[in-house]
């Protein structure tokens, strides 16, 4: 049968697959993009499951709001990766150092 | 037993797919393996019985952001091959930070277990009977409950909006454009001058 552990494991591995991308992709910004999406859809597997296996819908309201902020995260990401890319004619994360930070 | 079966099927590819998006040479590849994980997660929330959420989880992801992804990964002229580099570099410390959070993940996820009474503080428990479907149940919980919550969210997507537009617009110099308000503040006596001409002579141009 199938129980919350199960959910829980496919989610953790999903994170730990989108912390794995951002590490070895350290230099494309749109693959990091969408290890930050595989990641975010690990918490909301998380929150899913949760929310059927307590028997509470409220983990499916919050599901909605971490959807809107990752697609709303994405939009923003892509605007700045194309700003830089007009600018510097490379989306190489090792060359953003324009601010000195 | 078919539940399972199903599971399996998901889940493992699921992971395949997002094992592929990290590991694609090409990023175009890796968004139509990212499109495969979402709608293999949409099965997963179906699964659990949340249908509403893995429509939404399709319309979009799917619709939406992976498309949005595609525009900008075939838009931007990027050779991908030079951005590769490093990649084997970063491969043993990664894994070893993969693994130790692995690890961590597994032994917090085994050690819990559901506590004592749990289920009866649950703040929207769902309907036992199953009369009310889940897109219902879930309309009337965020259109009084927490409508708040519920305009937070289109407040994000607005600034999200305005965001993307203003960072991506850009002013392009050389154009002619029609400007209305020069249009309306143009008077005759600045466009044209009248002169009274003698018979026989000519006008001089300034």
């Amino acid at each position: 049968m199938i129980g919350i552990t199960h959910y829980l494991t496919v989610a953790a591995i999903l994170f730990v697959i989108g912390v794995l991308g951002i590490f070895l992709n350290r230099k494309n910004v749109i693959i990091i993009l969408m290890s930050i999406e595989l990641i975010l859809l690990a918490v909301n597997i998380n929150f899913v499951a949760f929310s059927a296996y307590l028997g509470d819908l409220v983990g499916q309201v919050f599901a909605m709001f971490v959807l809107t902020v990752a697609a709303g995260e994405a939009a923003i990401g892509l605007a700045i990766l194309v700003i830089y890319f007009r600018n510097r004619g490379t989306i190489a994360v090792d060359d953003i150092n324009m601010m000195k930070g | 037993m078919i539940e399972a079966i199903i599971f399996y099927m998901l889940a493992g590819i699921i992971v395949l797919s997002a094992t592929a998006v990290i590991f694609a040479r090409n990023p175009v590849h890796s968004v139509l393996w990212l499109i495969l994980a979402f709608f293999n997660a949409a099965g997963l929330f179906l699964l659990l019985g949340a249908e509403f959420i893995a429509m939404i989880l399709v319309i979009v992801y799917v619709g939406a952001v992976a498309v949005l992804f595609l525009f900008v990964v075939m838009m931007l002229d990027i050779d991908f091959s030079e951005l590769r580099t490093g990649f084997t570099r970063y491969m043993p410390f990664g894994l070893m930070l993969a693994g130790v959070l692995l690890a961590e993940l597994v032994i917090a996820g085994t050690a819990w277990t559901l506590g004592a009474g749990a289920q009866a503080v649950a703040v929207a428990p769902l309907s036992a009977a199953g009369d009310v479907t889940n897109t219902e149940a879930l309309g009337a919980l965020i259109y009084t409950k927490y409508v708040y919550i519920f305009q937070a969210a289109g407040m994000v997507l607005l600034t999200a909006m305005i965001g993307a537009i203003v960072l991506t617009h850009r002013q392009r110099t050389g154009v002619k454009k029609q400007s209305i308000a020069r249009q309306n503040a143009a008077s005759p006596g600045e466009a044209i001058e009248v002169l009274s001409v003698p018979v026989g002579e000519g006008v001089k141009l300034k």
